[in-house]
């Protein structure tokens, strides 16, 4: 196990007492196989106890540690220091408020999320007595991927449109809208659509793919937001142009 | 929320992405090969003129040119927005104008064969 100082230049930021951000440097004597994680836990237990970010589970299931490492949106837990040379710069999600270091103000992407109702809403209510609603490998195959979001947030950092545009309800809560939409148990599709069908929901997408590039858990929003596409394209002339045949 | 008309713009632009990428790499080719002095007898300029000629490959032809000029268009359009030309409604007339015109042109050229 070998050791190496790491230089770290953490964005600190104190709403009672800054008027801006700034950076502050640490030097923190790292294990080789720690991840950026580990440095900053180091940091808050013996250099500075003042230094505030979110973590949990440091195994990338509870989605609360993502920052930008470099510029880029990562989970502080997955960031590992054998990849990066020099001084590691980390800061706070890009294009959410800042609430305190590291900590961001995520009220938007949690409204966002209540909009699109992640969640079954089945055609009736059956008692318990009626027994499981089955499924097939099949179906289950359909929306699976999407299941495995952990509500991280690194794609909204990475998303141009949602830095131009914060109306857009974004990648990860249109996938999620989405994963409930191809579930054969669901019937709420309609609801949803009445937000995500909508100018700034999926339409605001240009495909710029950065979603799916920087999502550490492969979900591949992107690739959800272009099925929405089709599937609200075909809803639309089905729509218009067969009057009757579907609201 | 109110639903977006987006789609109808947005289905001509996805029909157009999937024809120009299948097509454009046949076309390359086909325009390539007489470059390099290679011209099978199907090919050959009078077979193409003929099929241009031809109801049926009138209609192909125009059909595939508008839904690509459409593509670029509307592709365009997207990212000038993404460059940061807010001014997205005159970006729209103009591009689509220009897809128009580019339309109704090849209709013209292939009516006079
Ligand atoms: S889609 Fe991926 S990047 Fe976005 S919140 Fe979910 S897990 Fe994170
Ligand atoms: S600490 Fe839970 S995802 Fe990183």
């Amino acid at each position: 196990m070998s050791e190496r100082i790491v230089e770290l230049e953490v964005l600190r930021f104190n709403p009672e007492t800054d008027s801006e951000p700034r950076f502050q440097r640490y030097s923190v004597p790292c294990m080789n196989e720690w991840v950026v994680l580990d440095a900053l836990n180091h940091v808050k237990e013996s250099i500075d106890p003042t230094l505030s970010y979110r973590w949990s589970c440091h195994m990338a299931v509870c989605g609360s540690c993502g920052m930008m490492i470099n510029g880029e949106p990562k989970l502080a837990c997955k960031a590992f220091l054998r990849e990066y040379e020099g001084v590691i710069r980390v800061e706070p999600l890009a294009h959410f408020p800042i609430q305190r270091d590291l900590v961001t103000v995520i009220d938007d992407f949690v409204t966002k999320l209540k909009r699109v109702k992640p969640y079954l809403i089945p055609k009736e209510d059956q008692p318990v007595e009626a027994g499981e609603f089955w499924q097939s490998p099949a179906e289950l195959k359909r929306y699976k991927q999407y299941t495995l979001c952990i509500n991280c947030m690194l794609c909204y950092a990475a998303c141009p449109e949602y830095g131009l545009v914060p109306k857009f309800i974004g990648p990860a809560a249109i996938t999620l809208a989405h994963r409930y939409n191809e579930d054969s148990r669901d019937s709420g599709r309609e609801e949803r659509q009445q937000e995500i069908a909508s100018n700034e929901g999926v339409w605001e997408c240009s495909f710029v793919g950065a979603c799916s590039e920087v999502c550490p858990e492969h979900v591949d929003p992107a690739g959800a937001l272009q099925q929405v596409k089709i599937k609200s394209t075909v809803d639309w002339y089905q729509e218009h142009l067969l009057p009757g045949s579907k609201k | 929320m109110a639903k977006s008309n987006k789609p109808i713009v947005w289905g001509l632009f996805a029909a157009g992405g999937t024809v120009t990428a299948f097509l454009t790499p046949v076309l390359l080719l086909l325009t390539l090969l007489p470059a390099f002095g290679v011209m099978p007898g199907l090919l050959s300029y009078d077979n193409l003129r003929g099929f241009a000629g031809h109801w049926f490959g009138r209609l192909l032809v125009f059909g595939i040119l508008f839904l690509m000029l459409w593509h670029a268009a509307h592709r365009l359009r997207v990212t000038l927005h993404d460059f940061g030309v807010r001014a997205d409604g005159l970006v729209a007339v103009a591009v689509y104008l220009a897809a128009a015109a580019g339309t109704v042109a090849t209709g013209y050229f292939l009516l006079r064969i």
